[in-house]
């Protein structure tokens, strides 16, 4: 009899396991919450990227060239331009998106980069990090030279399976937004031409 | 600043107007929406005189200032300039009921004025005491007032109908500019709008990106305008306008 609960207790613990384990699978593995400290560290490697292009002292030209590589590699560059193309990417075809994000990606590298120069002798320190319902929001205070200290913040997630980052805000400016407005408003000068504005994009920054 | 006194009487009448219609909106403030804008047709209309301004008189001078004082120069203005903001942006941090924030400033403004010689110089800053800064346009936020429309004002640019009558009130809020005896009293107005010309200087690839770069600079303007004030204020903005939610819906499928 005891044999038996115990055999029945032990099936019961199997199939309550197996069920939890079940039930735990699928948020395990691709959506297993990124931590705060992988956030933090992500945002470390983006701000140390950052200042090692500064430091280098390259002609603007090139540095601008790094700049888009760490576009690249440390965030969702196709949410963003996706993201700023708006309701107007609903009807861009495949290909045209692709063009888009590809141009897009040089156009931010160009506009955001030759606002690095201000960050000459300055530092992005990482102050703290939280989670926000499926992202990681870190808060850096950058220091500038002669201006008191304000906020950069970034939103860190994992979603596409690397850890990147999706949007910035400079004092509560979203880049995101931001983008947004200027590309819906390059693309009204243009009367909605989307081929146009991906070709312009390649010198606009 | 000068400029700003006349457009001030100019507009006195209206702007008291302004002043009532705020206060009426006051009743129901609504949390901002994304953007409220009725009267675009005639701030866009500002705005090209304001850009005009700017090309023709502004920038040249701006640039004109930055290339003849040097940096530690300019520095020094801007720093006497704020120096002598600071009492003004105490009485609002006490009108908020900041006590914090009017103690740290009042210490600041001790500091600066006399181990800063006047407040030429900011030893406050290195020993990481920053301005906790205020306006009257935070005073109404704080008291309940919604920031109201947007409005891009002459020779000033963005702002909302609530931080309009802020700046409007903020002339007197000073005791140093409004209660000073006559020559000194334009001290701080003058050293204001040379740390404002040493500003377009020294951010003069930003604004210019902003002003003549963008493909719709009046759109530009508003929306970095009200994003920084908000955050300025402190309202968390919704999610949705954050582009937050957004993130997770491009993966979902």
């Amino acid at each position: 009899m005891t044999i038996i609960t115990q055999i029945k207790l032990s099936r019961r613990n199997v199939l309550l396991g197996g069920g939890a384990t079940l039930a735990i699978s699928p948020f395990a593995s691709p959506a297993l919450a990124l931590s705060t400290d992988q956030g933090s560290s992500h945002v470390d490697k983006v701000v140390a990227a950052i200042n090692k292009v500064i430091a280098s002292g390259k002609p603007e030209a090139r540095m601008i060239k790094d700049f888009e590589k760490i576009f690249l590699k440390y965030s969702d560059v196709n949410y963003l331009a996706s993201y700023a193309l708006g309701v107007e990417g609903r009807r861009a075809t495949a290909s045209q998106k692709r063009a888009f994000a590809k141009n897009f990606q040089g156009y931010i590298a160009r506009k955001y980069g030759k606002q690095f120069r201000a960050f000459i002798g300055g530092k992005l320190l990482v102050k703290s990090s939280k989670t926000v319902k499926n992202h990681v929001e870190v808060k850096t205070i950058a220091h500038l030279k002669g201006q008191a200290p304000f906020d950069v913040t970034f939103f860190v997630s994992d979603k596409t399976g690397k850890v990147l980052f999706y949007n910035m805000f400079i004092e509560g400016i979203s880049l995101l937004l931001t983008e947004r407005t200027e590309i819906g408003s390059m693309l009204d000068r243009r009367k909605g031409n989307l081929d146009a504005l991906i070709k312009d994009m390649k010198a606009a920054g | 600043m000068l400029v700003l006194k006349s457009i001030q009487n100019l507009k006195a009448r209206s702007v008291l107007a302004v002043v009532m219609l705020v206060f009426l909106q006051a009743c129901t403030a609504p949390a901002p929406k994304a953007i409220n804008d009725p009267h675009e047709a005639s701030n866009r209309r500002t705005h090209e005189a304001n850009r005009k301004v700017d090309t023709a008189l502004i920038r040249p001078a701006a640039g004109a200032y930055g290339s003849v004082l040097p940096a530690p120069v300019r520095q020094g203005v801007g720093n006497f300039a704020s120096n002598l903001n600071l009492p003004g942006v105490i009485v609002n941090n006490l009108l908020q009921l900041n006590i914090d924030g009017a103690v740290k400033n009042s210490w600041r403004f001790v500091i600066n004025t006399t181990i800063g010689l006047g407040g030429v110089f900011d030893p406050s800053s290195s020993i990481e005491l920053y301005e906790d800064s205020s306006d009257f346009g935070e005073t109404l936020h704080v008291w309940g007032v919604g920031e109201g429309e947007y409005v891009e004002l002459p020779f000033i640019g963005p702002s909302t109908q609530r931080d309009t009558v802020g700046m409007v009130v903020d002339v007197f809020t000073n005791p140093l500019t409004f209660g000073a005896p006559s020559p000194e009293k334009f001290m701080g107005p003058v050293a204001k709008g040379l740390s404002k010309l040493g500003d377009r200087y020294t951010y003069s690839s930003t604004v210019d990106a902003i002003l003549y770069d963008s493909a719709d600079s009046y759109a530009q303007a508003r929306l970095l305008y009200l994003q920084s004030r908000r955050f300025q204020l402190g309202q968390e903005q919704t999610n949705e306008d954050q582009g937050d939610d957004g993130y997770d819906d491009y993966y979902a499928d």
